[in-house]
């Protein structure tokens, strides 16, 4: 029998939390950031902590590592006006840019000090490589790119979604026995909170330990990526993506086209670009980018769960695919049963049109 | 210099088909084949043998079958492969896989000491990209993620210098050997195997290990009974409450179904009309 208020229960062959686990208590989220900048995955996993605080009926806390200078009180703040009810703290000169070791341990040190029970990262290369080292510290269970994230109503474990068999169905993953439960999430998975400024919340600093000498690797330089020149489409309002369906890599040309009309983004589903019609940044889906645009226009794309995930955050959708029986037509909002070949062109044509009429118009 | 690559063999996620009536992975005829990540990592790791001198061996954990992925690599010119297979491995999660891949590495570098382990950045079935991080971790070896070029290796001073592909830049980092690197993708372009490497590696003997000969005493840190996290269920996502509203027009004309469809979609949503008409031409 458990002891009332514990997080485990027993019967029907169901595990019982060690006792030395049950102290762990509370959600925490990594608040990861760069040049200055927190990076909005960090909100949008502060926004789903506390869906999950509050099922537990525990406290959400943020977590700032960085360096003196850096604005890491403004960066708990911002926690607290998205959602934490508290932040943990950690600065020193040898977090000024992240690095593997330092970042790992002081994460590390924070967990083993304060006992959190689900710890969430964003799955950004910041993320991804800081979680999988904590995890193997801790010799802790870690569910990589997360797309939906619960309460298990049977052990108040975390039960954390995600494509499973190269994105054709999903699975639900539990940690039992071990803690913290660690989940990685993508950016743009999960919704944005309200951000409120009369939110506020207290501050734990701690100590990393550490000095230069002690670490390994150095940063000899940063080169900060030219913006134009990359694909935003985890932000575009509008995307027009193309699949297998497009037959050959000359049709692709249709989708940016119809992109160029619209002011939209081009996206693209991963056979085309496993088959180099489109680079790599423009993937769409699990092994992609995700995107969350207000209009999303997927052309001679099937719909695969592992595209699906990347894109049925949009408002809108709009379907167009040969094969009546296609799974995108089972999520999106609009479907047109045709051939993409024929059906782009029309669209780019009326698109130009319309806006050019509203334009005279206005 | 001696350069150990783990690599994975994977079904080929686009031949995958799901069962529309029972859910389940129809996994007849998916032809099995090497992670496409992982090639990367070889072919960066068969550039600095080709610079430096050395060898590099290839490891993997899996069934038997995956015997076949490293004799394909051994075509491009892997010197030597080892697989680690055993039932006690089944149901292994990234903690356990990191542990076994550790322990295998551990008994190589007894062998000839290892300067530099390689992966790919993730693999295409799992898509977790923990297992490098872990095997770093197990082995305290330094640990480079989704690294675009080796820029730099000094052995003599045993030092390497990469670039690292961060969020929103690319960092530029120098640190010591031995170490541990995940290759992003698109970073080179593997070699064609040489037909004396396509004889050498169908004479050439796979070394088999066992649990006991990758030197694995403990088996409560392997396999499921090694893995924190279990998968308890497995579905199909849900279909939308309502299927997609089927635009349709007499003739099925391409242009009258654009029209149709941009008259309901602006009409419902005219904001989105409005950001369409106002951007910038």
């Amino acid at each position: 029998m458990s002891e009332p208020g514990t997080p485990a229960r027993k019967g029907k062959g169901k595990y019982e939390l060690d006792e030395r686990l049950q102290s762990y208590k509370g959600v925490w989220v990594f608040v990861e950031h760069e040049r200055g900048a927190v990076h909005p995955v960090s909100w949008e996993l502060i926004g789903e902590g506390r869906k999950l605080a509050d099922q537990l009926g525990v406290p959400l806390s943020g977590v700032v590592l960085g360096a003196p200078g850096l604005p890491t009180r403004r960066f708990c703040e911002e926690a607290f006006f998205h959602g934490a009810d508290h932040c943990y703290l950690i600065e020193d000169a040898v977090l000024a840019n992240y690095r593997n070791e330092p970042f790992t341990r002081g994460l590390t040190s924070l967990v083993e000090t304060f006992k959190p029970e689900i710890l969430l990262l964003g799955a950004t290369t910041q993320g991804r490589d800081l979680a999988g080292s904590v995890a193997t510290t801790l010799k802790t269970g870690l569910t990589a790119d997360c797309t939906g994230l619960a309460i298990d109503p049977e052990n108040r474990g975390l039960a954390a979604s995600r494509p499973t068999f190269g994105g054709s169905l999903l699975c639900t993953i539990l940690t039992l026995n071990y803690r913290p439960q660690m989940a990685t999430v993508r950016p743009r998975v999960m919704a944005m909170p309200d951000r409120d400024a009369s939110r506020r919340g207290t501050i734990t600093e701690h100590p990393l330990g550490m000095i230069e000498t002690d670490i390994v690797t150095k940063v000899l330089e940063y080169i900060p990526d030219n913006r134009q020149d990359t694909p935003q489409l985890p932000f575009a309002d509008i995307i027009v993506a193309g699949g297998r369906g497009l037959k050959k890599p000359e049709n692709f040309q249709l989708v940016w086209d119809l992109a160029m009309v619209l002011g939209a983004e081009v996206g693209a589903s991963r056979p085309v670009v496993q088959a180099g019609w489109v680079e790599a940044d423009r993937q769409v889906g699990q092994s992609g980018k995700t995107v969350r645009p207000k209009l999303y226009i997927a052309a001679g794309i099937s719909g695969a769960v592992q595209h699906r995930v990347g894109m049925e955050g949009a408002d809108v959708i709009v379907a167009i695919n040969n094969d009546a029986g296609a799974p995108i037509f089972d999520f999106a909002t609009y479907g047109i049963v045709g051939n993409a070949m024929t059906l782009l062109p029309a669209l780019t044509e009326a698109f130009r049109q319309h806006i050019a009429m509203a334009r005279v118009a206005s | 210099m001696h350069i150990v690559v783990c690599i994975k063999q994977v079904p080929d996620s686009a031949q995958i088909r799901v069962h529309p009536v029972t859910n389940t992975i129809m996994r007849q005829g998916v032809p099995a084949i090497v992670n496409p990540y992982d090639l990367f990592a070889l072919e960066e790791a068969l550039r600095l043998k080709d610079r430096h001198g050395g060898r590099v061996t290839v490891l993997t954990m899996g069934p038997p079958q995956a015997e076949d992925a490293l004799r394909k690599c051994l075509t491009f010119g892997a010197d030597e492969a080892i697989l680690v297979t055993d039932r006690a491995f089944a149901g292994a999660d990234t903690l356990a896989t990191s542990y076994a891949l550790a322990a295998a590495i551990r008994n190589i570098d007894r062998d000839a000491a290892v300067d530099l382990v390689f992966t790919g950045k993730q693999t295409i079935d799992g898509d977790t990209a923990q297992v490098g991080p872990g095997i770093a971790k197990r082995l305290d070896l330094q640990l480079l993620t989704y690294v675009s070029r080796v820029e730099q290796v000094d052995i003599a001073q045993r030092r390497l210098r990469v670039q690292r592909r961060a969020e929103g830049g690319v960092q530029v980092l120098e640190t010591r050997l031995p170490c541990l690197i995940t290759m992003l993708e698109g970073t080179n372009e593997m070699r064609f195997a040489s037909m004396d490497n396509m004889f050498r590696a169908a004479r050439c003997a796979v070394r088999i290990w066992d649990r006991e000969a990758a030197g694995i005493s403990d088996v409560s840190k392997i396999g499921l009974k090694g893995s924190p996290t279990v998968v308890s269920k497995v579905f199909a996502p849900q279909a939308r409450a309502r299927r997609a509203e089927l635009i349709e027009a007499e003739g099925d004309a391409p242009r009258d179904l654009a029209l149709t469809l941009i008259n309901k979609l602006f009409t419902r949503n005219p904001k989105l009309r409005d950001a369409i008409v106002a951007q910038p031409s």
